[in-house]
């Protein structure tokens, strides 16, 4: 049991579409969310979940939309947010974007998925490739109704049969995202390796998949310790993929879904160097200007190259006049966003650059104190892991015996990547 | 082309145009009438009177049109019940048709329509659908039977579709299963007689572990939550369980992970906690809980609530991932203020210097709200972890010295919780506290303030005049800050008299003339008499020792706590409150309690030692009369909450019904009247544990009139010592507060005496549950137990021995090749031997009597007609005892070898049997 109904509202609380799946809550209960949400607002206890002695409310917001699921029971409320954000998901595969104006545009086809995605509160089919092999938004012709694809009960719920390509390619995508987190002292508090391997498909038939990564796990157990391999903290593989063939002998083994999917994520706790280090000196002569010296560092090999630095350094609000000097690159002032962005393009390794800025103060100081947002830095390094994962082989087998190329990439990039500042 | 032009036809006499378009002959026309239709609809008009119309569209072969004619029917059948009948027959029709699409679509509308007349035609088709051998229409069928059930149970169990469904459970289609599945699950939970309508047995589980390998994500969750209900039958089934439900920690979706997490949770309590296998378990569920920090933040918050019940329930899991919880800047709200708890949870000496700095960190941030709670935080771990007090309370001096309003204020409240666990120890920042008494202006912070100065008035030189400055606004205060400053004032005239005269007769007079506040002007009194007959007395009651803080603070109750484990990933899990507390009616569902592994009450006990400290009478009017700061005051966590009455009563009727999960009762500290329900249920279910009769302990002669009678028993795994009072004396007797001495099994009361005041010639009787976490020593004999009983008349004591088989615990029983090799182990000299006398009785029966003592029998064996039972035995301070029983036949006398590492116990185990064994 999860959901009673599914609303969809815009930013004012308006209800635009909405679906009853239980008729144990009247519909009308939706005009208590609105005010609710600003009253748990104003007290500062806002939470996802806002209850009433009707029922429950569960929110996402997404694009200034409100989708809101109502239940009455001890749901699992876990399983309602990831469907939830699965409903976004699966209606931006649609429509490209879930706003307003696309929901006028394909009530009904809206209203059919909310049909065939949930069934009195039970989640049911949410792969949007199957789902568009028979909710259209053409509308069928007359003559040919639509049949059920047969993956939709199949063990195989994510692939369909008699995919033909002519060319047999699959691209695999090894991205490593690095959260960081470092104190005003510098000392780096939390660091993790977030990674993902994205895949692209176009392989005819029914494939059979096996992808071997320098897993230690592996290594171990296959007597190859001594090979330079990676411990994986925690995996999660989409659902194509054999769980339990995993946890008996790490084989990854699956049948992929058509097109493009992430086929797993894995994290690692290790401590490594901060790719791109940052220094900052803040002077703040209160009244009159605010001073920054801004050091960044590359700490990756030499023959690495970062493109696309951005190191974004919060301002305070009531900051005037600009002025900027740096030895590279090139810094904005955005004061929507009170902050500046010095980009770079291309920062290759072992390098050391310079940004000085400067800032006018009012004499009057605003009232209201600032928080002290973090400095925050984006790039992305091409052909590098950090972790030092490796793709070894990815082994395609079809009953046609077709040959089929797979190609690798790897990218490292940052991810939540903070330095707070003093 | 966008359907938005549907939205756009506003004219006047619209419902009329409609209806014309919705009778055109054109398929085309008729089909753009309908989305008109359902437009109109979705933006909240009203087309009710189009129902007629609509309906007569529904026979169509275009898919669309059917879809939108169904939604309609969907949302106005029940205005239109008449009409709505209109429709049965394309319904039942439709569910023949031979695309499976629209035959599921027609069986999964008809069960979305709760009208009587149309609920009567579905049984038919429905039926059918079970049956059909499209598995798309199937597992729409299945879930069709949830419905049906929502709407007349009585239909559901009448037409035979739970057996129906249950076959489902073997269907070829793991979908199918999964959809089955969850409908039972629901018609279990909705079960009006409170008992799930279909069990699960180990074939059902097999079969529905076999299909989680193969559906989707959403089956899998389905099938986790209703495995979570299953209690295997022994420890290797649930550990095989375990084995299979462990990959899917791995999978993408939350909801499948946090789903497998309860199982294992449930699971572990079943599993003997020191295997390896449950070490390893434990290991895995980490990385799984950690990462689900990085989903969407709503999926966060559900983690979170989650994170801290595990953290509770089980503190090793995640010990080592404090970092995770560090708070980034862009984390919502509600995020951070979980994180935050979390961390208090986890800080241990090991890692309270980072703890500290981070909290050092938010408490500087901008959202007050988080703040405050970081600022809460830091006297929090103060209060926790000892020996960073020092550490805490300077951070908290630096923070005072910031000046900020809100975080000044915090930071007295939490001052005074650390004064309290501290005393004489941080006196030393009094002055800088007192420099910022002008800024305070929250009632909370003001009462804190004031109890400081009174609590500390001997060392603060101008405590008087402080007091005093107070006093002037004295009407204008918050009830809490004027009891403060009552009590205060009171507290500074008994420390120093000197000039502080006219000062307490202002206060004593503005609390009881000037005040309508009756819990004022009630204390005000109490103290003005105390005041002006017996200074002394005043002395003792208002300076009194204060009871000590505990060091966690808001932890769940056990029980509750045990209670929300089975929840995870629910609702109830993150409001954490039973789900009878927020559901209405019979959908709350059966109360779910932990499964028990034998005995594991005890285990319970002392794995988690609770963290109470029962006050004795004078601290607790002490604490009364000066400490009522309410919220803030870190209180044991005892359960006091309405519910737990409920829940009770369910927990009884559980054991009751369910023959013995008897754990909810004897688990952690119940009060002694919920230790006397207990006992009525316990009564009814377990049987007869050897109890001997009531001894005289104190007679009256020397209690100067009080007479105890005293008897120890245990039933449910819980040891209590039940004991009448009497009054022999002429005056009532008031006061009743009881001690044990150290003992040599460490028994202890888990609660106070609950004797209020024994008139003369009266008789109370009363059961003092009690536990084994009391300071141990060893007694001569060994189960000698020293006990003092207070009442206002004098101190007490007397001796008594202890029946050893009430320390016998439920889990005794060894497997046999540890109990072969235990015995092998063990060297000779710990072997004693013993010759019973009067055996009456076959070893079978004997052997029965022994296991209701929690003396099991592990082997039999016949060896030259002489039968030999072997036995086992756990005493509650994990003790193992080993003994072979050795039976000739027509013999009344018996030889008894008694083996085990601590051989001291021999004699009393002896004498336990002898005493058994005699019972008919």
């Amino acid at each position: 049991m999860s959901s009673s109904a599914i609303y969809i509202l815009d930013v004012k609380g308006k209800v635009l579409i909405s679906r009853n799946y239980r008729g144990d809550i009247d519909m009308g209960v939706i005009e208590k969310f609105m005010p609710l949400l600003m009253e748990k607002e104003e007290e500062g206890l806002l939470t996802p979940i806002l209850q009433t002695p009707e029922c429950t409310f569960s929110y996402i917001k997404t694009n200034n939309l409100y989708i809101v699921s109502t239940t009455k029971k001890n749901a699992n409320i876990a399983l309602v947010f990831v469907f939830l954000h699965k409903i976004v998901q699966v209606m931006a595969e649609y429509f490209k974007e879930l706003e307003e104006e696309s929901i006028r545009d394909n009530f009904v086809v809206i209203y059919e998925l909310l049909d065939e995605l949930i069934d009195f509160g039970y989640p049911q089919t949410t792969d949007s490739k199957i789902l568009q092999e028979y909710i259209t938004q053409e509308g069928h012709k007359l003559e040919i109704q639509p049949r059920i694809p047969m993956a939709v009960t199949n063990a195989v719920s994510w692939r369909s049969e008699g995919i033909k390509y002519r060319k047999n390619e699959v691209f695999l995508d090894v991205i490593e995202s690095v959260n960081l987190l470092a104190n005003a002292n510098g000392n780096v508090l939390r660091s993790e390796i977030v990674g993902a391997i994205k895949m692209r498909v176009y392989l005819s038939g029914m494939p059979e998949l096996r992808l071997g990564l320098n897993d230690k796990v592996l290594f171990e157990s296959t007597g190859r310790g001594k090979s330079k391999s990676v411990e994986l903290e925690d995996v999660k593989f989409h659902q194509c993929v054999r769980l339990s063939r995993f946890e008996n002998d790490r084989t990854i083994s699956f049948i992929p879904p058509d097109g493009e999917f992430e086929l797993m994520s894995y994290r690692l706790n290790t401590h490594v160097k901060p790719l791109i280090w940052i220094e900052s000196v803040i002077e703040r002569h209160a009244h009159s200007r605010v001073e920054y010296m801004i050091k960044a560092k590359s700490q990756f090999k030499r023959r690495s190259t970062a493109n696309n630095v951005e190191i974004v350094i919060p301002v305070p609000g009531d900051a005037d006049s600009p002025k900027f000097k740096t030895t590279i690159g090139s810094v904005k002032y955005a004061p929507e966003q009170n902050a500046i962005t010095w980009t770079i393009k291309s920062f290759p390794g072992g390098k050391e650059y310079l940004m000085r800025a400067h800032f006018g103060l009012p004499s009057v100081e605003c009232e209201d104190s600032e928080g002290k947002p973090p400095i925050q830095v984006k790039f992305e390094i091409p052909y590098f892991t950090t972790s030092g994962i490796q793709v070894r082989y990815l082994k395609i087998i079809e009953k046609s015996g077709y040959q089929a190329l797979p190609w690798v990439r790897y990218i490292t990039q940052n991810g939540d990547y903070q330095l707070r500042t003093n | 082309m966008t359907d938005s032009k549907y939205f756009t036809t506003t004219k006047k006499g619209e419902i009329f145009e409609l209806k014309s378009e919705l009778n055109n002959d054109k398929k085309e026309k008729k089909k753009e009438a309908v989305k008109k239709v359902i437009a109109s609809m979705t933006v909240g008009k009203d087309v009710s009177a189009l129902f007629p119309d609509v309906v007569n569209c529904m026979q169509t072969d275009n898919l669309e049109l059917k879809k939108l004619v169904y939604l309609y029917l969907m949302n106005y059948a029940k205005s239109q019940p008449d009409m709505a009948i209109m429709a049965v027959n394309t319904f039942v029709k439709d569910c023949e048709d031979p695309n499976p699409l629209i035959r599921a679509l027609a069986v999964r509308t008809m069960g979305c329509i709760r009208v009587d007349k149309i609920t009567e035609y579905l049984c038919e088709p429905l039926r059918k659908c079970l049956k059909d051998e499209d598995p798309y229409v199937r597992k729409t069928a299945a879930v069709c039977v949830a419905k049906l059930y929502d709407i007349s149970s009585s239909l559901v169990e009448d037409q035979g579709f739970l057996d129906q469904l249950k076959d489902l459970l073997s269907d070829s289609n793991p979908m199918v299963v999964a959809n089955a599945v969850a409908a039972l699950s629901e018609i279990n939970e909705s079960s009006p007689t409170g008992q799930p309508l279909v069990e699960f047995n180990t074939n059902t589980i097999n079969k529905l572990l076999t299909a989680l390998n193969e559906c989707t994500e959403w089956g899998q969750v389905f099938i986790l939550d209703s495995l979570a209900n299953y209690s295997p039958k022994d420890e290797r089934e649930a550990q095989s369980i375990c084995e299979r439900i462990t990959p899917r920690l791995a999978h993408a979706n939350a909801a499948v992970v946090l789903s497998a997490v309860k199982v294992l949770m449930k699971l572990m309590e079943i599993l003997s906690g020191d295997s390896d296998f449950c070490a390893t378990l434990s290991k895995k569920l980490a990385p799984p809980l950690v990462t689900l920090l990085s989903s969407e933040p709503e999926v966060q918050y559900v983690a979170l609530r989650n994170i801290n019940l595990i953290v509770q329930k089980r503190p090793d899991i995640l010990k080592h991932e404090m970092k995770v919880f560090f708070v980034k800047y862009n984390d919502p709200i509600y995020v951070k203020l979980e994180k935050l708890d979390i961390m208090i949870r986890l800080a241990s000496q090991a890692n309270i210097a980072q703890v500290l700095s981070e909290l050092k960190e938010y408490a500087t941030e901008v959202d007050v709200d988080f703040v405050r709670k970081a600022v809460r935080a830091i006297g929090r771990c103060a209060i926790k972890v000892e020996p960073s007090a020092e550490r805490c309370v300077s951070t908290l001096l630096d923070l005072i010295q910031t000046k900020v309003n809100y975080v000044v204020q915090e930071a007295i409240v939490v001052i005074k919780d650390i004064f309290r666990k501290y005393p004489n120890k941080y006196e030393s920042i009094i002055s800088t506290l007192c420099e910022n008494l002008d800024t305070l202006d929250e009632p909370e912070a003001r009462a804190s303030m004031v109890w400081i100065i009174g609590e500390y008035a001997e060392r603060i030189d101008n405590a008087d005049e402080l007091l005093d400055s107070f006093l002037e606004g004295f009407a204008d205060e918050n009830a809490q800050v004027q009891l403060q400053l009552l009590t205060a004032v009171v507290k500074l005239f008994l420390k120093r008299p000197a000039h502080t005269q006219a000062l307490v007769q202002h206060v004593l007079s503005l609390a009881t003339q000037d005040s309508d506040n009756p819990d004022l002007r009630d204390r005000g009194f109490i103290y003005w008499r105390l005041l002006s007959t017996d200074p002394a007395a005043a002395k003792e009651v208002v300076l009194a020792d204060k009871p000590l803080i505990s060091e966690e603070t808001d932890l769940l109750e056990p029980t509750l706590l045990d209670e929300l484990i089975c929840h995870i990933s629910s609702l109830a899990s993150v409001y954490h409150k039973p789900p009878t507390a927020f559901v209405e009616g019979r959908s709350a569902g059966i109360r779910k309690s932990l499964p028990a592994r034998q005995g594991s009450a005890e285990e319970s006990g002392t794995a988690q030692p609770e963290a109470t400290v029962i006050p004795n009478q004078e601290s607790l009017i002490g604490d009364l009369l000066s400490m009522d700061i309410g919220s803030s005051i870190p209180t044991p966590a005892v359960s006091a909450q309405p519910t737990s009455n409920i829940d009770l009563l369910g927990g009884g009727l559980d054991s009751l019904l369910g023959g013995g999960s008897g754990t909810d009762l004897s688990a952690g500290s119940v009060p002694t009247t919920t230790g006397l329900l207990g006992d009525i249920f316990g009564i009814t279910t377990t049987s007869t544990m050897y109890t001997p009769p009531k001894a005289c302990w104190l007679p009256a002669e020397k209690g100067k009139g009080l007479e105890i009678w005293g008897a120890f028993s245990r039933r449910n795994g819980q040891i209590s010592m039940d004991l009448t009072f009497t009054n022999k004396a002429m005056q009532a007797m008031t006061g009743f507060a009881i001690q044990f001495n150290k003992n040599s099994f460490g028994l202890a009361p888990s609660a106070p005496l609950n004797i209020g005041a024994l008139q003369p010639s009266q008789s109370l009787e009363t059961g003092l549950t009690l536990n084994t976490n009391g300071p141990v020593q060893r007694m001569e004999p060994l189960t000698t137990l020293q006990v003092a009983v207070k009442n206002n008349v004098d101190i007490f004591y007397y001796a008594c021995q202890i029946p050893i088989q009430i320390l016998f615990i439920e889990d005794g029983q060894l497997d046999k090749r540890v109990f072969l090799t235990t015995w092998k182990d063990i060297p000779a000299a710990n072997e004693v031997q013993y010759t019973l006398n009067e055996v009456k009785g076959t070893a079978d029966t004997l052997a029965n009597k022994m296991t209701h003592n929690n003396i099991f029998t592990i082997a039999k064996r016949n060896v030259e007609g002489q039968d030999m039972l072997y036995q086992s035995l756990k005493l509650t301070n994990n003790i193992w005892v080993l003994l072979e029983l050795k039976l000739q036949p027509g013999v009344t006398h018996a030889t008894l070898s008694l083996k085990s590492r601590s051989v001291e116990v021999a004699a009393p185990i002896f004498q336990a049997y002898d005493t058994i064994l005699k019972l008919v």
